[in-house]
């Protein structure tokens, strides 16, 4: 049996997507939730803007208030491009990264309030009262994980580090 | 805080010599910590993307934040470590800069 992959860089250089419509109607509703709470500035984001310095409150308070509105419009900036092309079975570079990007931000925001830890097991998850939620989170765990694998597929292994 | 600096021979240092003159000098640090949502490809991908490190040198990487709970993953001025952390933060990284010691 031949696998074939759901995301697949093609030769030209950009990504075909195929994915079922259950999967398709998750992604045209949840970045609406993301961009919610940005507009928000939801408590529920605070993993998203960790602070700058190691050890020093005064300058991380200054680096998020220089920072951080650029970082909430990227982070808005992909959101719309999720939504613009959420239907479409062929993007660009650009679009998978803005998709990989929101994706990321929503496995952080539901698994920080998910408090996942490491060595979770599933057992554990689907026992919790929230384990529609752990699905979601799983689902979206493996939607980005093929993301990256087709972006990763780009790169050169050699680098470009001078 | 120590000042002893790893040179061969012994180096003559002046009482009048400011402080803060060492102190700018020290390099910035830019540390990734470990988190348990970001996945290990994406914080390899990411180390590849933002630095151009190979794929060899980005995993070692990622494989020390993983293991050791955090790695440096670049230095520099204060400048060029505030555009990394804001890069890092942009790909949801969980980074911090500091001063090596």
């Amino acid at each position: 049996m031949i696998f074939r992959r759901r995301i697949r860089r093609t030769r030209a250089g950009t990504f075909a997507i195929r994915l079922p419509d259950d999967e398709r109607e998750l992604l045209r509703h949840l970045p609406g939730q993301l961009r919610e709470l940005l507009e928000a500035d939801d408590p529920a984001l605070e993993r998203l803007f960790p602070d700058a310095y190691t050890d020093d409150e005064e300058a991380s308070a200054e680096f998020s208030r220089l920072m951080k509105a650029d970082l909430v419009a990227g982070r808005m900036g992909a959101v719309e491009v999720l939504e613009a092309t959420v239907d479409h079975t062929e993007v660009d570079e650009e679009q998978l990264s803005a998709w990989m990007s929101v994706l990321n931000d929503l496995r952080l925001v539901l698994g920080t309030k998910l408090e996942i830890t490491e060595d979770m097991g599933e057992e554990e998850m689907l026992a919790s009262p929230h384990a529609h939620l752990f699905g979601l989170y799983h689902l979206l765990t493996m939607l980005e994980g093929e993301v990256i694998e087709a972006l990763a597929a780009g790169l050169d292994d050699a680098g470009t580090e001078v | 805080m120590s000042t002893a600096t790893p040179t061969a021979a012994p180096v003559e240092v002046e009482d009048t010599v400011p402080a803060a003159w060492t102190q700018e000098e020290r390099p910035w640090l830019v540390l990734v910590w470990n988190d348990p949502i970001n996945l290990m490809a994406y914080v390899t991908f990411v180390l590849q993307k933002l630095f151009g490190y190979s794929r060899a040198k980005a995993t070692k990487l990622m494989l020390d934040v993983h293991h050791k709970g955090r790695a440096v993953v670049s230095s520099g001025s204060r400048e060029q470590c505030e555009m990394d952390v804001y890069r890092l933060h942009e790909h949801g990284l969980w980074a911090t800069m500091e001063q090596s010691e």
